[in-house]
Formats: C-alpha cells, sequence, structure tokens
C-alpha cells in the first residue's frame, strides 16, 4: 500500500465568472520518506492540489472529482471528524508566507501547545515540553524565550521554523510544504532548506515539496511532477526530469535556469507568451498556444500520458508522434498510445 | 514592561487632566460670552434684585476670581448651585440625571455590543446566505434611521396601540423601550463592522494555518478569529458606551425619562450655564476615560500595538 495515491484529482472554483478548473485530473502518488517535488508557474494548480489533499481549500473553490487515498483510506467524501484527525498530526502543512501565517494575537507556545495537545493526549506541562524539544529540534535559540513571544517579535526565517516545528510536533507521515521558502530572502532560504533536508532524514517523513523554484527541486527530491494549467504536464524521478526532459514546458523551463558553472556569455531562453487563462482553457494542450513546436493536433485534443522511459511519463504529442516515427510507440486494443517501447515499467505495473 | 507600563499611565493621567482643563477653559469662556444672563426673564427684575442675585452666585466678582472659585470647586467636585433650579446643586442635578441615563446607557450599549458582535459573527459566516443577507438588510435599515424616527414608532405601536409598554420612562418598565431605541443603531452599526472585520480576518493566511493543524472549526473561528476581528469593534466601543451613557436629548425627551440629556436640554432652554458647563465637563471626563480603556483594552487584545 502506497502512504497517498491522488487519482485524477479535479478541483475547481466556482467564481462568478464561471468555473476554474484549477486542478484538473492530477495523479502521483507518494511512499514513506520520500521527497516529492511540484514544479510549475503561479496558478498551475500546485498549491490548491496540496490544499485539496488536505481538504483547506476556501469558498469558492471544492474538490469536484477523484480520490485522494491516505494509507489506503479515502479522504475525498470522508467526514470532516476523519479529515481534522489527519490534519496537522498525519498530514502537515508549512506555508509560503511565514509573515501572516500564525496568529497574531496568540504566543508561539499557546499555539505550538494547541496543535499537541489536540492530537497527543499530553497534558499541559508535557505539550509544552514537547514544543520546547521542537523549538531546539528546528534550531530556534533561546527557545524558552521564544515560547513566551508572539508571532511579530520573530523574524521571517525564525516564524517558517516555528511553522515547521508546529507541523513537526505530532510526527506526521507527510510533511507538504508549500513554497516555504519564497518570501524569505536567499540566505534564510538555503537555511531552510537545509533544515528541511536534515529533519527528512532525522525523522524519516515524506515531503511534498511545491515550488517554483527548479534548484530547490534538484538538491531535495527523489519524483517531480511539472504541472501545468492544473495538469501533471510530465512526472517521474528527478534524474529523468532534469536530464531527460520530454515534455516541451519542461525543456523550456530548464532552458530558462541560468548555468553558473558556464562561462560562455549564454542567452537565457524565456518561455514566450503568458500564462493560460483557466476560464478560457484552450481546447488541445494548454500548452500549445506557447510551444515552439506545437503540431494541429495539440491544438485540437489533450495528449494522453504515455511512459515515455522507465520512471517517467509526460503528456505531449511530440513524443507520441516521435514514437510513430521511430516504430517505438505502443499502443491499446483500441489504437490509443500508451507507451514508449523501451519504456518498461518496473514490476508490478509501477507508474509513478 | 511594568515600568514602561507606569509611566504609559501617568503621561496619559496628565494628558488626560490637561484635555479637562482646556474643556473647562473653553466652556466657561463660551458661557460667559454669551449675551443671555441667567437672571434674564419675560418679567423685568429690579437692578437690585439682579445685583443681589449675582452677588449670591458670585458673578458679580471679575471674571478671572470666577474661573479660580470655579476650579477650586471642582477639585472638590462642587460644580456650583443652579440658578435655574432654585436649591439644587449642579453635582445633585447631574447625579440624578445620570442615574437614569447610565442604566438605558449601559443597557443599550452592553445590548448592542453583544447582539451586534453575534449577529455580525453569524452573517460573515454565512456570507451570501439567505441569513447574512436578511440581517444586511436589517441593519443598512436601522443604520439609516435615526433615533427620533425609531423611538417615536416604538411609542406609537408598542407604548400607544399594542399597550405593550408604559410609554413614561419613569413608569415600570418604561426603560424597556428608551434603551430599545438606543441600542438599534450601535447594534447594527457594530453588526456591520464585526462582519467586515471577520470577513477580512477568515481570509487571512493564519486561519488556514488553523485549520490545517486539524481544529474543530467553532475553534478556528471563536479562538483565533474573533480575538483579531474584536480590534476594530474596540476602537468604535469607546466613543460608543462614552456618547450612550451620557443619555440621548431627543430619546430621553420623547420618553419623558428625567436623565441626563434632558437635564441638559432644559438647562439650555433656561440659561442655567452652571449645569451647562458642568454636564460638558462630566461628558468630557467620561470620554477620556473611555478612551483610556479602550487603549488598555486594545493592548490586551493585540499584544502588537505599543502603548506609547
Amino acid at each position: 500500500m502506497r502512504l497517498l495515491e491522488v487519482e485524477n484529482l479535479r478541483t475547481s472554483f466556482f467564481t462568478p465568472a464561471g468555473e476554474v478548473k484549477a486542478v484538473d485530473g492530477v495523479s502521483f502518488s507518494l511512499d514513506h520518506g520520500k521527497v516529492l517535488g511540484i514544479v510549475g508557474e503561479s496558478g498551475s494548480g500546485k498549491s490548491v492540489t496540496a490544499y485539496s489533499i488536505l481538504q483547506i481549500l476556501t469558498q469558492p473553490g471544492r474538490i469536484v472529482g477523484g480520490s485522494v487515498r491516505f494509507r489506503g483510506k479515502e479522504l475525498v467524501g470522508a467526514p470532516e471528524s476523519e479529515i481534522r484527525a489527519i490534519r496537522g498530526n498525519k498530514i502537515s502543512i508549512i506555508f509560503q508566507d511565514p509573515m501572516t501565517s500564525l496568529t497574531p494575537v496568540y504566543t508561539i507556545e499557546n499555539q505550538l501547545v494547541e496543535a499537541i495537545s489536540l492530537h497527543t493526549d499530553r497534558n499541559k506541562r508535557q505539550s509544552r515540553d514537547r514544543a520546547l524539544e521542537m523549538l531546539q529540534l528546528v534550531g530556534i535559540n533561546d527557545p524558552e524565550k521564544r515560547l513566551k513571544q508572539y508571532a511579530h517579535e520573530l523574524s521571517g526565517g525564525m516564524r517558517q521554523r516555528v511553522m515547521i516545528a508546529m507541523a513537526l510536533a505530532c510526527e506526521p507521515d507527510i510533511l507538504i510544504a508549500d513554497e516555504p521558502t519564497t518570501a524569505l530572502d536567499v540566505t534564510i532560504q538555503a537555511q531552510i532548506l537545509e533544515l528541511m533536508d536534515r529533519l527528512q532524514k532525522q525523522l524519516g517523513m515524506a515531503i511534498i515539496m511545491i515550488t517554483h523554484d527548479l534548484g530547490v527541486i534538484a538538491n531535495l527530491c527523489d519524483e517531480v511532477i511539472v504541472m501545468y494549467a492544473g495538469r501533471a504536464a510530465e512526472r517521474g524521478i528527478a534524474r529523468e526530469i532534469f536530464y531527460n526532459p520530454k515534455h516541451e514546458y519542461t525543456k523550456g523551463l530548464l532552458r530558462s535556469i541560468p548555468n553558473i558553472e558556464n562561462d560562455e556569455k549564454e542567452q537565457l531562453v524565456p518561455i514566450s507568451g503568458t500564462p493560460v487563462d483557466l476560464l478560457n482553457l484552450p481546447g488541445g494542450c494548454a500548452f500549445a498556444p506557447r510551444c515552439d513546436h506545437a503540431m494541429k493536433i495539440c491544438l485540437r485534443e489533450h495528449p494522453r500520458e504515455i511512459s515515455v522511459a522507465q520512471y517517467h511519463l509526460s503528456s505531449c504529442w511530440r513524443n507520441v508522434e516521435e514514437g510513430i516515427r521511430t516504430g517505438m510507440l505502443e499502443t491499446d486494443e483500441t489504437g490509443e498510445p500508451i507507451r514508449i517501447r523501451e519504456a518498461i515499467p518496473a514490476e508490478g505495473g509501477r507508474t509513478l | 514592561m511594568s515600568a514602561k507600563f507606569t509611566g504609559y499611565l501617568l503621561r496619559r493621567f496628565g494628558m488626560a487632566l490637561l484635555t479637562i482643563f482646556l474643556v473647562i477653559v473653553i466652556t466657561f469662556a463660551t458661557m460667559h460670552a454669551i449675551p443671555a444672563s441667567p437672571f434674564s426673564s419675560e418679567k423685568a427684575k429690579s437692578d437690585a434684585t439682579i445685583a443681589a442675585l449675582e452677588a449670591k452666585y458670585g458673578f458679580d466678582k471679575p471674571l478671572p476670581v470666577q474661573f479660580l472659585n470655579y476650579i477650586k470647586g471642582i477639585a472638590r467636585f462642587d460644580f456650583g448651585l443652579s440658578t435655574a433650579w432654585v436649591g439644587s446643586t449642579v453635582f445633585g442635578l447631574i447625579r440624578n440625571g445620570f442615574s437614569y441615563s447610565a442604566i438605558i446607557g449601559l443597557c443599550a450599549a452592553v445590548l448592542a455590543l453583544l447582539l451586534g458582535l453575534v449577529l455580525g459573527s453569524v452573517s460573515a459566516l454565512n456570507r451570501g446566505g439567505i441569513i447574512d443577507q436578511v440581517i444586511q438588510v436589517i441593519t443598512i435599515a436601522l443604520v439609516s434611521m435615526p433615533s427620533f424616527v425609531l423611538a417615536t414608532l416604538f411609542l406609537l405601536f408598542f407604548g400607544l396601540r399594542l399597550k405593550w409598554f408604559p410609554t413614561l420612562g419613569t413608569q415600570p418598565g418604561g426603560l424597556f423601550l428608551p434603551i430599545l431605541s438606543l441600542a438599534l443603531y450601535p447594534m447594527a452599526y457594530t453588526t456591520r463592522l464585526q462582519r467586515s472585520s471577520m470577513l477580512d480576518v477568515l481570509g487571512q493566511d493564519f486561519i488556514r494555518t488553523a485549520r490545517a493543524k486539524g481544529l474543530h472549526w467553532y475553534k478556528v473561528v471563536f479562538k483565533h478569529a474573533l480575538k483579531c476581528a474584536l480590534i476594530p469593534i474596540v476602537t468604535y466601543a469607546g466613543p460608543m458606551m462614552a456618547n450612550i451613557l451620557v443619555g440621548s436629548m431627543v430619546v430621553e425627551n420623547i420618553f419623558s425619562v428625567p436623565g441626563l440629556g434632558r437635564l441638559f436640554v432644559n438647562s439650555m432652554l433656561r440659561t442655567d450655564y452652571m449645569i451647562i458647563m458642568g454636564i460638558t465637563i462630566f461628558l468630557a471626563i467620561l470620554i477620556v476615560l473611555m478612551n483610556f480603556l479602550c487603549d488598555i483594552l486594545y493592548k490586551v487584545i493585540d499584544p502588537r500595538i505599543q502603548l506609547s
């Protein structure tokens, strides 16, 4: 049994202007102790995917389909009380902006103890001891003093450490990090990432790292999902995504990263165009209007996700076309493409 | 912290004294600048009578001396003698009137704040729903209706037509209608304020954190959201309390409540400037006190606020 299985998850926001399909059929799974990166530009549905797992979406957003299974237990449609027992306990989340993510009118101690005593049967004293222990674990100096302080008395980096302490206090199986370093300055970013890396090895929880920073993904993640317009454009193990990208969007993203080791004067290639309007999605591949290699079919029909290599899936017509050209494409009995032949899935038909 | 706080209290107290002193100076000067005398009446008095009266009240002395005497009196809670109600002290009259106004005001303020907080929160939590819309319509109507219209309508329907409540404030149960007429406007205002404040807070990131912790929604709302949402309410509640406590001239007149507001109007009609000054100064003291309490309450609710 996988730790977390997300299958064809669809989440929409029902705005006065119409239905915004923020997440439109995302599937992935996560094993114990693995780090999964979700990368994509603003509005690609990364955060909404995370919020959908914990069902902390705000109005007018709601899950409209698909399934989220935690240790085999279906969460979509489960009673609120069961979800609450998982939130902050089995699956925790830290957010992008630590400046505003702590309640300003309660002390750090109050908020940490609240989380701890909610999910464990520690009494007040034991909860406080645990809070202290967690603050030490995340490397906060003078933790006794910090407990007594309010969020506005701490720096951004310290607040994010407090958030991490709060998220990990109940020893969750999964930590979702929703752009945990975006709002911090660069040196603090590195410290926080290092801390997360250390804690992950120390405590062994799985992490879902949501970011738009490919560098963060490359350092930390075992597996990567590249999202575009609410769907997974490409997903697979990190090595495959970085060294063997198959989707035009992923290739574009990688071309737009500066390379510090390259001495030559290298021009960065931005992806042209603007992100799609989710209210007005194109009929075919959502990336087609910005894609330099778009074909007729790209504009007409959404590409199927096919296996392009071992542990590597991509949704791009170019992969299908290439498969046909080289004669390596395998189809199912109805003629739908399923995989490029050399991409033999591992035993048990494992897909990521 | 505590030394800082004591310093703050002392500074604040000094400021309050200064404010009240300025109010005394200004009212004293204004009152003595008006041409009408408390002793002028339709039936002309002889010059000797007026001179005797002025001597009795001390109005024959030069203004600076009168002012000094007045200040000395106030320090002993002696606001002088009423000229219109012969034989009564200003302090006694104010105390008497305030005993009515304070009850009405306190009940109205508590009613307004409690109902306003509950209705505003309910409205925010049901945003866009039927309950919210009903509350919105009612509060808009109440906010835009002046209290004298409401009071007259209440008097007419509940007092005269339905005879549910007595029409005179001094009768048993007679304070109910004045309390209601006085409470509805601040209640509606508090509701609207609380609704927008609550909606604002519910959209904040820390609410998401609280939910992600696994807290029950009532804990999220009543522990995390409510305390933050109260901050604008406190700003409004202080002056509102002071305003409502000193009595409403209109409502007290409509229901014939012998409160401070009515006393104020009557003393103006009879140019009893000792009472006018007395009430004005009393009001100033009350407002200064309420603002001070508000500031303390702020600090209690919001640790980010620096008292200085």
